[in-house]
Protein backbone atom coordinates (compact mmCIF):
# COMPACT_ATOMS: atom_id res chain seq x y z
CA UNK A 1 0.00 0.00 0.00
CA UNK A 2 2.79 2.15 0.71
CA UNK A 3 6.72 2.49 -0.01
CA UNK A 4 9.40 2.36 2.22
CA UNK A 5 9.74 -0.63 4.80
CA UNK A 6 9.41 -3.55 3.59
CA UNK A 7 7.75 -4.79 0.21
CA UNK A 8 4.31 -5.35 -0.45
CA UNK A 9 2.91 -8.32 -2.49
CA UNK A 10 2.33 -6.63 -5.73
CA UNK A 11 5.59 -5.16 -6.05
CA UNK A 12 7.15 -8.29 -5.12
CA UNK A 13 6.74 -9.66 -8.96
CA UNK A 14 7.79 -6.23 -9.73
CA UNK A 15 11.05 -6.29 -8.14
CA UNK A 16 11.74 -9.61 -9.43
CA UNK A 17 10.71 -8.05 -13.10
CA UNK A 18 13.95 -5.35 -12.30
CA UNK A 19 15.73 -8.12 -11.57
CA UNK A 20 15.33 -9.77 -15.18
CA UNK A 21 18.37 -8.36 -17.24
CA UNK A 22 20.63 -8.64 -15.00
CA UNK A 23 19.31 -12.60 -14.49
CA UNK A 24 19.74 -12.74 -18.47
CA UNK A 25 23.21 -11.52 -18.26
CA UNK A 26 23.78 -14.28 -15.51
CA UNK A 27 22.35 -16.68 -17.91
CA UNK A 28 24.35 -15.85 -21.12
CA UNK A 29 27.52 -15.13 -19.42
CA UNK A 30 29.81 -18.38 -19.94
CA UNK A 31 29.06 -18.06 -23.29
CA UNK A 32 30.68 -14.72 -23.62
CA UNK A 33 33.42 -14.42 -21.09
CA UNK A 34 36.44 -17.29 -21.21
CA UNK A 35 36.20 -20.34 -18.71
CA UNK A 36 38.32 -18.68 -16.03
CA UNK A 37 36.22 -15.73 -15.70
CA UNK A 38 32.95 -17.98 -15.37
CA UNK A 39 34.64 -20.29 -12.34
CA UNK A 40 35.60 -16.60 -10.62
CA UNK A 41 32.06 -15.56 -10.56
CA UNK A 42 31.00 -19.13 -9.42
CA UNK A 43 33.16 -18.96 -6.85
CA UNK A 44 31.90 -15.55 -6.03
CA UNK A 45 28.36 -16.79 -6.28
CA UNK A 46 28.94 -19.06 -3.52
CA UNK A 47 31.04 -16.97 -1.00
CA UNK A 48 27.46 -14.54 -1.74
CA UNK A 49 25.67 -17.41 -0.37
CA UNK A 50 27.79 -17.52 3.46
CA UNK A 51 27.58 -13.68 2.98
CA UNK A 52 23.96 -14.20 3.01
CA UNK A 53 23.85 -16.17 5.44
CA UNK A 54 26.35 -14.63 7.74
CA UNK A 55 24.35 -11.51 7.45
CA UNK A 56 21.17 -13.24 8.86
CA UNK A 57 22.65 -13.02 12.09
CA UNK A 58 25.06 -9.91 11.77
CA UNK A 59 22.60 -7.78 9.95
CA UNK A 60 19.23 -9.32 10.96
CA UNK A 61 19.61 -10.76 14.26
CA UNK A 62 22.36 -8.42 15.80
CA UNK A 63 25.12 -11.18 16.36
CA UNK A 64 28.59 -10.84 15.12
CA UNK A 65 29.53 -14.54 14.37
CA UNK A 66 33.49 -14.94 14.24
CA UNK A 67 33.16 -18.19 13.46
CA UNK A 68 31.65 -19.16 10.01
CA UNK A 69 34.53 -20.86 8.43
CA UNK A 70 33.37 -23.54 10.69
CA UNK A 71 30.01 -24.07 8.67
CA UNK A 72 31.44 -23.51 5.40
CA UNK A 73 34.48 -25.69 6.22
CA UNK A 74 31.52 -28.44 7.39
CA UNK A 75 29.68 -28.54 3.81
CA UNK A 76 32.86 -28.20 2.24
CA UNK A 77 34.35 -31.14 3.66
CA UNK A 78 31.19 -33.39 4.53
CA UNK A 79 31.44 -33.21 0.18
CA UNK A 80 35.16 -34.47 0.45
CA UNK A 81 34.00 -37.25 2.79
CA UNK A 82 31.92 -38.50 1.07
CA UNK A 83 33.70 -38.51 -2.00
CA UNK A 84 36.78 -40.42 -0.60
CA UNK A 85 34.77 -42.98 1.73
CA UNK A 86 31.65 -43.39 0.08
CA UNK A 87 32.95 -42.40 -3.34
CA UNK A 88 29.53 -40.83 -4.38
CA UNK A 89 29.71 -38.50 -7.09
CA UNK A 90 25.92 -36.94 -7.30
CA UNK A 91 25.92 -33.51 -6.79
CA UNK A 92 23.43 -33.04 -5.38
CA UNK A 93 23.58 -36.21 -2.89
CA UNK A 94 26.85 -33.74 -1.76
CA UNK A 95 24.57 -30.89 -0.98
CA UNK A 96 22.31 -32.91 1.27
CA UNK A 97 25.29 -34.38 3.05
CA UNK A 98 26.33 -30.81 3.12
CA UNK A 99 22.86 -29.42 4.45
CA UNK A 100 22.85 -32.03 6.94
CA UNK A 101 26.28 -31.97 8.39
CA UNK A 102 26.33 -28.24 8.76
CA UNK A 103 22.72 -28.28 10.20
CA UNK A 104 23.79 -30.92 13.03
CA UNK A 105 26.97 -29.07 13.86
CA UNK A 106 25.37 -25.65 13.43
CA UNK A 107 22.96 -26.71 16.26
CA UNK A 108 25.24 -28.09 18.38
CA UNK A 109 27.45 -24.95 17.80
CA UNK A 110 24.03 -23.07 18.55
CA UNK A 111 23.11 -24.24 22.10
CA UNK A 112 26.48 -23.34 23.37
CA UNK A 113 26.60 -19.86 21.40
CA UNK A 114 23.42 -18.31 21.53
CA UNK A 115 23.41 -18.06 25.43
CA UNK A 116 25.52 -14.92 24.88
CA UNK A 117 25.79 -12.03 22.65
CA UNK A 118 28.23 -9.21 21.63
CA UNK A 119 31.80 -10.01 22.55
CA UNK A 120 31.15 -13.61 24.09
CA UNK A 121 29.17 -14.47 21.10
CA UNK A 122 31.83 -13.57 18.96
CA UNK A 123 34.72 -15.39 20.94
CA UNK A 124 32.78 -18.75 21.50
CA UNK A 125 31.57 -18.78 17.70
CA UNK A 126 35.26 -18.28 16.71
CA UNK A 127 37.00 -20.55 19.56
CA UNK A 128 34.40 -23.19 18.10
CA UNK A 129 35.35 -22.70 14.50
CA UNK A 130 38.78 -23.27 15.85
CA UNK A 131 38.38 -26.83 17.23
CA UNK A 132 37.01 -27.76 13.52
CA UNK A 133 40.09 -26.52 12.39
CA UNK A 134 42.53 -28.12 15.16
CA UNK A 135 40.56 -31.38 14.50
CA UNK A 136 41.07 -31.35 10.83
CA UNK A 137 44.56 -30.59 11.02
CA UNK A 138 45.49 -33.44 13.36
CA UNK A 139 43.68 -36.19 12.59
CA UNK A 140 45.67 -36.27 9.11
CA UNK A 141 44.70 -39.97 8.65
CA UNK A 142 40.63 -38.59 8.17
CA UNK A 143 41.14 -35.09 6.57
CA UNK A 144 44.28 -35.27 5.26
CA UNK A 145 45.98 -32.69 7.24
CA UNK A 146 47.57 -29.69 5.48
CA UNK A 147 47.39 -32.01 2.26
CA UNK A 148 43.59 -31.66 2.15
CA UNK A 149 41.40 -34.15 0.20
CA UNK A 150 40.50 -33.93 -3.57
CA UNK A 151 36.92 -33.86 -4.96
CA UNK A 152 36.70 -35.06 -8.40
CA UNK A 153 34.28 -33.84 -10.49
CA UNK A 154 30.71 -34.23 -9.53
CA UNK A 155 27.92 -35.79 -11.80
CA UNK A 156 25.07 -33.26 -12.10
CA UNK A 157 21.55 -34.62 -12.32
CA UNK A 158 23.70 -38.30 -12.53
CA UNK A 159 24.40 -37.16 -16.34
CA UNK A 160 26.75 -34.59 -16.70
CA UNK A 161 30.28 -34.25 -15.71
CA UNK A 162 32.11 -36.96 -13.42
CA UNK A 163 35.37 -37.75 -12.96
CA UNK A 164 35.65 -38.65 -16.92
CA UNK A 165 34.61 -35.14 -18.06
CA UNK A 166 36.56 -32.27 -19.37
CA UNK A 167 37.01 -30.46 -15.94
CA UNK A 168 37.38 -27.03 -17.03
CA UNK A 169 34.55 -27.35 -19.79
CA UNK A 170 32.39 -28.67 -17.05
CA UNK A 171 33.23 -26.15 -14.32
CA UNK A 172 32.79 -22.82 -16.79
CA UNK A 173 29.19 -24.38 -18.34
CA UNK A 174 27.08 -27.29 -16.74
CA UNK A 175 28.89 -27.07 -13.07
CA UNK A 176 28.13 -23.04 -13.53
CA UNK A 177 24.70 -23.22 -14.07
CA UNK A 178 24.20 -25.60 -11.02
CA UNK A 179 25.66 -23.25 -8.45
CA UNK A 180 23.76 -20.11 -10.03
CA UNK A 181 20.30 -22.18 -9.55
CA UNK A 182 21.16 -23.15 -5.97
CA UNK A 183 22.63 -19.63 -5.50
CA UNK A 184 18.87 -18.04 -6.61
CA UNK A 185 17.05 -20.41 -4.75
CA UNK A 186 19.40 -19.86 -1.61
CA UNK A 187 18.24 -16.10 -2.30
CA UNK A 188 15.11 -16.42 -2.78
CA UNK A 189 14.29 -18.30 0.13
CA UNK A 190 16.83 -16.11 2.36
CA UNK A 191 14.63 -12.91 1.46
CA UNK A 192 11.61 -14.78 2.05
CA UNK A 193 12.54 -15.91 5.89
CA UNK A 194 13.89 -12.62 6.33
CA UNK A 195 10.40 -10.48 4.56
CA UNK A 196 8.39 -13.52 7.10
CA UNK A 197 7.05 -12.76 10.69
CA UNK A 198 10.12 -14.63 11.93
CA UNK A 199 12.51 -12.14 10.21
CA UNK A 200 10.39 -9.71 11.66
CA UNK A 201 10.82 -10.77 14.82
CA UNK A 202 14.49 -11.45 14.47
CA UNK A 203 14.81 -7.43 13.51
CA UNK A 204 13.04 -7.11 16.52
CA UNK A 205 15.67 -9.19 18.76
CA UNK A 206 18.56 -6.82 16.87
CA UNK A 207 16.61 -3.60 17.93
CA UNK A 208 15.95 -4.46 21.73
CA UNK A 209 16.47 -7.75 23.16
CA UNK A 210 14.04 -6.60 26.38
CA UNK A 211 11.38 -5.42 24.59
CA UNK A 212 11.16 -8.35 22.06
CA UNK A 213 10.82 -10.77 25.37
CA UNK A 214 8.26 -8.27 26.00
CA UNK A 215 5.32 -8.61 23.38
CA UNK A 216 6.16 -12.55 23.69
CA UNK A 217 9.28 -13.52 21.69
CA UNK A 218 11.35 -16.40 22.85
CA UNK A 219 14.81 -14.87 22.57
CA UNK A 220 17.02 -17.09 22.73
CA UNK A 221 15.04 -20.18 20.68
CA UNK A 222 14.87 -17.30 17.56
CA UNK A 223 18.51 -16.83 17.93
CA UNK A 224 18.75 -20.83 17.98
CA UNK A 225 17.09 -21.23 14.79
CA UNK A 226 18.73 -17.74 13.02
CA UNK A 227 22.24 -19.52 13.95
CA UNK A 228 21.04 -22.69 12.39
CA UNK A 229 19.26 -21.82 9.77
CA UNK A 230 22.27 -19.34 9.19
CA UNK A 231 25.24 -22.41 10.00
CA UNK A 232 23.07 -24.67 7.11
CA UNK A 233 23.13 -22.13 4.32
CA UNK A 234 26.83 -21.60 4.71
CA UNK A 235 27.58 -25.12 4.45
CA UNK A 236 25.40 -25.19 1.71
CA UNK A 237 28.23 -22.45 -0.21
CA UNK A 238 30.98 -24.71 1.39
CA UNK A 239 29.86 -27.64 -0.25
CA UNK A 240 29.01 -25.62 -3.97
CA UNK A 241 32.80 -24.47 -3.35
CA UNK A 242 34.64 -28.31 -3.06
CA UNK A 243 34.37 -29.10 -6.70
CA UNK A 244 35.14 -25.64 -7.96
CA UNK A 245 38.62 -25.73 -5.77
CA UNK A 246 38.91 -29.62 -6.11
CA UNK A 247 41.13 -29.72 -2.98
CA UNK A 248 39.29 -28.98 0.49
CA UNK A 249 41.86 -28.14 3.39
CA UNK A 250 41.93 -27.10 6.58
CA UNK A 251 42.05 -23.05 5.74
CA UNK A 252 38.32 -23.09 4.98
CA UNK A 253 38.11 -23.93 8.50
CA UNK A 254 40.53 -21.66 10.20
CA UNK A 255 39.49 -18.00 11.31
CA UNK A 256 40.85 -15.95 8.77
CA UNK A 257 38.64 -17.29 6.68
CA UNK A 258 35.45 -16.51 9.15
CA UNK A 259 37.26 -12.89 8.44
CA UNK A 260 36.57 -13.32 4.62
CA UNK A 261 33.05 -13.98 5.60
CA UNK A 262 32.51 -10.62 7.74
CA UNK A 263 34.88 -8.76 5.13
CA UNK A 264 32.61 -9.42 2.17
CA UNK A 265 29.35 -8.44 4.09
CA UNK A 266 30.05 -5.32 5.39
CA UNK A 267 31.76 -4.53 2.16
CA UNK A 268 28.60 -4.72 0.59
CA UNK A 269 26.75 -3.30 3.27
CA UNK A 270 25.39 -5.50 6.40
CA UNK A 271 22.26 -3.15 6.56
CA UNK A 272 20.81 -4.15 3.39
CA UNK A 273 19.61 -7.49 1.92
CA UNK A 274 21.57 -7.41 -1.49
CA UNK A 275 24.69 -6.13 0.36
CA UNK A 276 26.58 -9.49 1.44
CA UNK A 277 26.09 -10.59 -2.75
CA UNK A 278 27.65 -7.78 -4.11
CA UNK A 279 30.46 -7.38 -1.27
CA UNK A 280 30.91 -11.54 -1.46
CA UNK A 281 31.59 -11.42 -5.55
CA UNK A 282 33.36 -8.03 -5.58
CA UNK A 283 35.61 -9.27 -3.02
CA UNK A 284 36.50 -12.29 -4.67
CA UNK A 285 37.39 -10.23 -7.98
CA UNK A 286 39.90 -8.06 -5.92
CA UNK A 287 41.46 -10.90 -4.09
CA UNK A 288 42.04 -12.56 -6.82
CA UNK A 289 43.57 -9.75 -8.80
CA UNK A 290 45.25 -8.62 -5.87
CA UNK A 291 46.84 -11.83 -4.94
CA UNK A 292 47.69 -11.85 -9.05
CA UNK A 293 49.02 -8.72 -9.57
CA UNK A 294 51.30 -8.04 -6.37
CA UNK A 295 52.94 -10.24 -3.62
CA UNK A 296 51.63 -7.49 -1.38
CA UNK A 297 48.10 -8.46 -1.60
CA UNK A 298 47.24 -8.32 2.13
CA UNK A 299 48.20 -4.83 2.33
CA UNK A 300 45.83 -4.21 -0.82
CA UNK A 301 42.90 -5.86 0.94
CA UNK A 302 44.34 -4.21 4.32
CA UNK A 303 44.07 -0.59 2.80
CA UNK A 304 40.18 -1.16 1.28
CA UNK A 305 39.29 -2.05 4.54
CA UNK A 306 40.51 1.05 6.18
CA UNK A 307 39.34 3.00 3.23
CA UNK A 308 36.06 1.41 3.57
CA UNK A 309 35.37 1.95 7.05
CA UNK A 310 36.26 5.51 6.70
CA UNK A 311 34.50 6.59 3.58
CA UNK A 312 31.40 4.05 3.24
CA UNK A 313 31.09 2.01 6.52
CA UNK A 314 27.70 1.65 5.05
CA UNK A 315 29.07 -0.42 2.60
CA UNK A 316 28.82 -0.50 -1.48
CA UNK A 317 25.30 -0.87 -1.36
CA UNK A 318 24.23 0.60 1.69
CA UNK A 319 26.24 3.90 0.38
CA UNK A 320 24.91 3.34 -3.63
CA UNK A 321 21.40 3.09 -1.76
CA UNK A 322 21.54 6.18 -0.14
CA UNK A 323 23.22 8.40 -2.96
CA UNK A 324 20.91 6.71 -5.45
CA UNK A 325 17.02 9.18 -5.42
CA UNK A 326 15.08 5.91 -5.29
CA UNK A 327 16.64 4.98 -2.01
CA UNK A 328 14.98 1.50 -0.32
CA UNK A 329 15.77 0.84 3.55
CA UNK A 330 16.09 -2.51 4.34
CA UNK A 331 13.32 -4.73 6.09
CA UNK B 1 -12.98 -7.85 42.05
CA UNK B 2 -9.24 -7.87 42.24
CA UNK B 3 -7.55 -8.23 38.89
CA UNK B 4 -4.06 -8.68 40.38
CA UNK B 5 -2.87 -8.81 43.98
CA UNK B 6 0.66 -9.46 45.64
CA UNK B 7 1.13 -10.53 48.61
CA UNK B 8 3.76 -9.49 50.93
CA UNK B 9 6.10 -9.49 47.94
CA UNK B 10 9.87 -8.81 48.16
CA UNK B 11 12.86 -7.42 46.40
CA UNK B 12 16.52 -6.54 47.98
CA UNK B 13 19.17 -5.06 45.53
CA UNK B 14 21.98 -5.73 48.24
CA UNK B 15 21.38 -3.67 51.14
CA UNK B 16 18.56 -2.33 49.52
CA UNK B 17 14.87 -3.35 50.22
CA UNK B 18 13.83 -1.88 47.16
CA UNK B 19 10.09 -3.98 47.34
CA UNK B 20 9.51 -4.44 51.26
CA UNK B 21 6.56 -7.09 51.92
CA UNK B 22 4.05 -5.16 49.41
CA UNK B 23 0.22 -6.10 49.54
CA UNK B 24 -1.11 -4.50 46.54
CA UNK B 25 -3.85 -4.66 44.27
CA UNK B 26 -5.57 -3.42 40.67
CA UNK B 27 -9.43 -3.65 40.15
CA UNK B 28 -10.77 -4.72 37.20
CA UNK B 29 -10.73 -1.58 34.58
CA UNK B 30 -9.61 0.75 36.91
CA UNK B 31 -6.62 3.17 36.18
CA UNK B 32 -4.08 3.38 38.87
CA UNK B 33 -1.32 5.73 39.26
CA UNK B 34 1.83 4.52 41.17
CA UNK B 35 3.46 7.26 42.63
CA UNK B 36 6.45 7.79 44.86
CA UNK B 37 9.71 9.47 45.39
CA UNK B 38 12.63 8.23 43.49
CA UNK B 39 13.76 5.22 44.88
CA UNK B 40 10.55 4.42 46.25
CA UNK B 41 10.51 0.85 44.74
CA UNK B 42 8.10 1.67 41.66
CA UNK B 43 9.60 0.74 39.12
CA UNK B 44 10.78 -2.45 40.82
CA UNK B 45 7.01 -3.66 41.96
CA UNK B 46 6.16 -3.22 37.89
CA UNK B 47 9.49 -5.16 37.17
CA UNK B 48 8.28 -7.98 39.66
CA UNK B 49 4.69 -8.04 38.46
CA UNK B 50 6.01 -8.22 34.41
CA UNK B 51 8.17 -10.60 34.96
CA UNK B 52 11.44 -8.87 34.27
CA UNK B 53 13.28 -9.64 38.08
CA UNK B 54 12.15 -12.37 40.27
CA UNK B 55 10.74 -11.79 44.04
CA UNK B 56 12.88 -12.83 46.94
CA UNK B 57 9.69 -13.53 48.69
CA UNK B 58 6.11 -13.54 48.39
CA UNK B 59 3.41 -14.63 45.66
CA UNK B 60 1.42 -12.67 42.92
CA UNK B 61 -1.68 -13.94 41.70
CA UNK B 62 -3.37 -12.58 38.24
CA UNK B 63 -7.10 -13.46 37.70
CA UNK B 64 -6.79 -15.80 40.22
CA UNK B 65 -4.14 -17.66 39.01
CA UNK B 66 -0.40 -17.77 41.18
CA UNK B 67 1.88 -16.15 38.51
CA UNK B 68 4.74 -15.90 40.77
CA UNK B 69 7.34 -18.13 39.02
CA UNK B 70 5.49 -17.91 35.63
CA UNK B 71 8.01 -16.88 33.01
CA UNK B 72 8.05 -13.44 31.03
CA UNK B 73 5.99 -14.90 27.75
CA UNK B 74 3.73 -17.27 29.86
CA UNK B 75 2.88 -13.76 31.52
CA UNK B 76 2.03 -11.77 28.64
CA UNK B 77 -0.19 -14.66 27.16
CA UNK B 78 -2.14 -14.65 30.49
CA UNK B 79 -2.75 -10.66 29.73
CA UNK B 80 0.38 -8.77 31.31
CA UNK B 81 1.75 -6.02 28.99
CA UNK B 82 3.77 -2.96 30.27
CA UNK B 83 5.99 -0.13 28.32
CA UNK B 84 9.07 0.83 29.94
CA UNK B 85 10.83 4.28 31.22
CA UNK B 86 12.50 4.81 28.88
CA UNK B 87 11.61 4.20 26.02
CA UNK B 88 11.85 0.76 24.61
CA UNK B 89 11.32 0.03 20.86
CA UNK B 90 11.93 -1.33 17.75
CA UNK B 91 14.26 1.34 16.38
CA UNK B 92 14.86 0.04 12.27
CA UNK B 93 11.56 -1.70 11.61
CA UNK B 94 8.36 1.31 10.60
CA UNK B 95 6.05 2.30 12.95
CA UNK B 96 3.77 -0.26 11.29
CA UNK B 97 5.76 -3.35 11.98
CA UNK B 98 6.59 -2.39 15.36
CA UNK B 99 2.70 -3.16 16.19
CA UNK B 100 2.83 -5.87 13.43
CA UNK B 101 5.17 -7.89 15.49
CA UNK B 102 3.61 -7.89 18.43
CA UNK B 103 0.60 -8.80 16.55
CA UNK B 104 2.20 -11.24 15.33
CA UNK B 105 3.47 -12.86 18.58
CA UNK B 106 0.17 -12.67 20.06
CA UNK B 107 -1.25 -14.60 17.11
CA UNK B 108 1.28 -17.42 17.23
CA UNK B 109 2.26 -15.81 14.39
CA UNK B 110 6.08 -15.48 15.03
CA UNK B 111 7.45 -18.39 13.90
CA UNK B 112 6.07 -18.74 10.47
CA UNK B 113 9.36 -18.20 8.47
CA UNK B 114 7.85 -18.98 4.82
CA UNK B 115 5.48 -16.50 4.51
CA UNK B 116 5.72 -12.49 3.82
CA UNK B 117 4.92 -10.85 6.83
CA UNK B 118 3.57 -7.80 4.72
CA UNK B 119 0.72 -10.03 2.94
CA UNK B 120 -1.17 -10.39 6.16
CA UNK B 121 -3.56 -8.16 5.57
CA UNK B 122 -5.49 -8.52 8.42
CA UNK B 123 -2.11 -7.85 10.87
CA UNK B 124 -1.45 -4.86 8.68
CA UNK B 125 -5.17 -3.22 8.84
CA UNK B 126 -5.35 -3.82 13.24
CA UNK B 127 -1.73 -2.13 13.14
CA UNK B 128 -3.04 0.76 11.32
CA UNK B 129 -6.34 0.74 13.58
CA UNK B 130 -4.17 0.56 16.63
CA UNK B 131 -1.76 3.31 15.21
CA UNK B 132 -5.15 5.41 15.02
CA UNK B 133 -6.73 5.05 18.15
CA UNK B 134 -2.90 6.59 19.46
CA UNK B 135 -2.99 9.39 16.98
CA UNK B 136 -0.57 7.72 15.01
CA UNK B 137 -2.21 7.55 11.31
CA UNK B 138 0.22 8.97 8.86
CA UNK B 139 3.42 7.77 10.64
CA UNK B 140 3.23 4.03 9.45
CA UNK B 141 5.81 3.62 7.13
CA UNK B 142 8.59 5.78 9.32
CA UNK B 143 11.43 3.95 11.30
CA UNK B 144 10.25 4.14 15.51
CA UNK B 145 13.41 5.11 15.92
CA UNK B 146 12.57 8.58 13.72
CA UNK B 147 9.85 9.49 15.91
CA UNK B 148 9.71 12.82 17.84
CA UNK B 149 10.08 11.89 21.63
CA UNK B 150 6.37 12.73 22.40
CA UNK B 151 5.46 10.10 19.22
CA UNK B 152 7.84 7.34 20.76
CA UNK B 153 6.11 7.35 24.17
CA UNK B 154 3.30 6.52 23.00
CA UNK B 155 3.89 4.19 20.48
CA UNK B 156 5.63 2.62 23.00
CA UNK B 157 2.15 2.08 25.00
CA UNK B 158 0.50 1.26 21.50
CA UNK B 159 3.26 -1.89 20.98
CA UNK B 160 2.09 -2.80 24.59
CA UNK B 161 -1.61 -2.19 24.03
CA UNK B 162 -1.35 -4.16 20.69
CA UNK B 163 -0.68 -7.67 22.23
CA UNK B 164 -4.63 -7.13 24.34
CA UNK B 165 -3.66 -7.22 27.57
CA UNK B 166 -6.15 -7.49 30.70
CA UNK B 167 -3.30 -5.49 32.70
CA UNK B 168 -1.10 -2.69 31.49
CA UNK B 169 1.57 -1.32 33.59
CA UNK B 170 3.03 1.82 31.77
CA UNK B 171 6.37 3.43 33.53
CA UNK B 172 5.95 7.24 33.29
CA UNK B 173 4.44 7.46 30.18
CA UNK B 174 5.20 10.68 29.80
CA UNK B 175 8.47 10.93 31.44
CA UNK B 176 10.77 13.24 29.03
CA UNK B 177 8.11 15.71 27.05
CA UNK B 178 6.64 18.93 27.70
CA UNK B 179 3.87 19.73 29.85
CA UNK B 180 1.22 20.02 26.98
CA UNK B 181 2.76 17.16 25.40
CA UNK B 182 2.07 15.02 28.59
CA UNK B 183 -2.09 15.75 28.88
CA UNK B 184 -2.28 14.80 25.11
CA UNK B 185 -0.50 11.57 25.87
CA UNK B 186 -2.57 10.90 28.98
CA UNK B 187 -5.66 11.93 27.10
CA UNK B 188 -4.88 9.27 24.47
CA UNK B 189 -3.35 6.52 26.86
CA UNK B 190 -6.62 6.81 29.01
CA UNK B 191 -8.93 6.81 26.54
CA UNK B 192 -7.93 3.96 24.99
CA UNK B 193 -7.76 2.10 27.84
CA UNK B 194 -10.95 2.77 29.33
CA UNK B 195 -12.44 1.97 26.08
CA UNK B 196 -11.06 -1.50 25.85
CA UNK B 197 -11.81 -2.06 29.73
CA UNK B 198 -8.13 -2.67 30.48
CA UNK B 199 -6.47 -2.01 34.04
CA UNK B 200 -3.43 0.14 34.02
CA UNK B 201 -1.16 0.73 36.20
CA UNK B 202 0.88 3.64 35.68
CA UNK B 203 3.81 5.18 37.24
CA UNK B 204 3.74 8.97 37.34
CA UNK B 205 5.93 11.89 38.79
CA UNK B 206 3.84 14.52 37.81
CA UNK B 207 1.04 15.34 40.59
CA UNK B 208 -1.20 17.59 38.13
CA UNK B 209 -1.33 14.33 36.07
CA UNK B 210 -1.95 11.67 38.34
CA UNK B 211 -4.75 13.54 40.34
CA UNK B 212 -6.42 14.32 37.02
CA UNK B 213 -6.08 10.80 35.31
CA UNK B 214 -6.41 8.04 37.63
CA UNK B 215 -9.13 6.09 39.68
CA UNK B 216 -6.80 5.50 42.44
CA UNK B 217 -3.42 6.29 43.59
CA UNK B 218 -1.15 3.81 45.26
CA UNK B 219 1.61 6.05 47.32
CA UNK B 220 5.56 4.40 47.83
CA UNK B 221 7.77 4.86 50.06
CA UNK B 222 11.27 3.30 50.74
CA UNK B 223 9.64 0.13 49.64
CA UNK B 224 6.10 0.03 51.16
CA UNK B 225 3.14 1.58 50.76
CA UNK B 226 2.59 4.45 52.55
CA UNK B 227 -0.55 5.13 51.39
CA UNK B 228 -3.71 4.50 49.23
CA UNK B 229 -7.05 5.63 47.89
CA UNK B 230 -8.95 7.83 45.53
CA UNK B 231 -7.02 11.54 44.03
CA UNK B 232 -9.43 12.96 47.17
CA UNK B 233 -8.19 11.14 49.88
CA UNK B 234 -4.44 11.39 48.90
CA UNK B 235 -4.37 14.81 48.71
CA UNK B 236 -5.79 15.05 52.00
CA UNK B 237 -3.12 12.78 53.66
CA UNK B 238 -1.01 13.77 55.53
CA UNK B 239 1.47 11.63 55.81
CA UNK B 240 1.54 11.38 51.79
CA UNK B 241 2.10 15.76 51.76
CA UNK B 242 4.96 15.14 53.96
CA UNK B 243 6.89 12.45 52.73
CA UNK B 244 5.92 13.09 49.06
CA UNK B 245 4.98 16.63 48.62
CA UNK B 246 7.25 18.24 50.91
CA UNK B 247 4.70 20.17 52.80
CA UNK B 248 5.61 20.11 56.63
CA UNK B 249 3.95 17.80 59.13
CA UNK B 250 1.17 18.93 60.81
CA UNK B 251 2.51 20.21 64.16
CA UNK B 252 6.01 20.13 63.07
CA UNK B 253 8.71 22.91 64.33
CA UNK B 254 9.10 25.06 60.64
Amino acid sequence: MTTGGSVAGASLWGRVARLAPLLLVLLVLPWLIPPYQTILLSYGLAFAIAALAFNLLLGYTGLLSFGHSAYFGVGAYSVAFLVKYLHVASMELHLVGGIAASALVSLLFGLVCVRYTRIFFAMLTMALSQVLWSLAFKFYWVTGGTDGLRVSTPTLLGVVGGPAADKIGFLAHAYYYFVLVVFLLCVALLWLILHSPFGMALQAIRDNETRAEFVGIRVRRYRLLAFVLSGTFTGIAGALWAPLNGLVVPDILYWPFSGRIVFMTVLGGFRTFAGPIVGAVVFNYLETYAIGSTTYWQLVLGVVLVGLVLVMPAGIVGTLGRLLPRARRVG
Amino acid sequence: MALLTTAQLRKSFGDVRAVDGVDFAVAEGEVLALIGSNGAGKTTLVNLISGLVAPDAGQIDFRGRDITALPVVERIRAGIARSFQIVNLFDLLSVRDNLALAIFAREGKSRRLTVLAEQDTAVREEAEAVLAQFGLQGKSTVAGGDLAQGERKLLDVAVAYALRPRLLLLDEPTSGVSTREKSAIMDVVTAVVRAGGISAVIIEHDMDVVFTYSDRIVVMHQGAILAQGTPEQIRRNAAVATTLLGAPAAGSPG
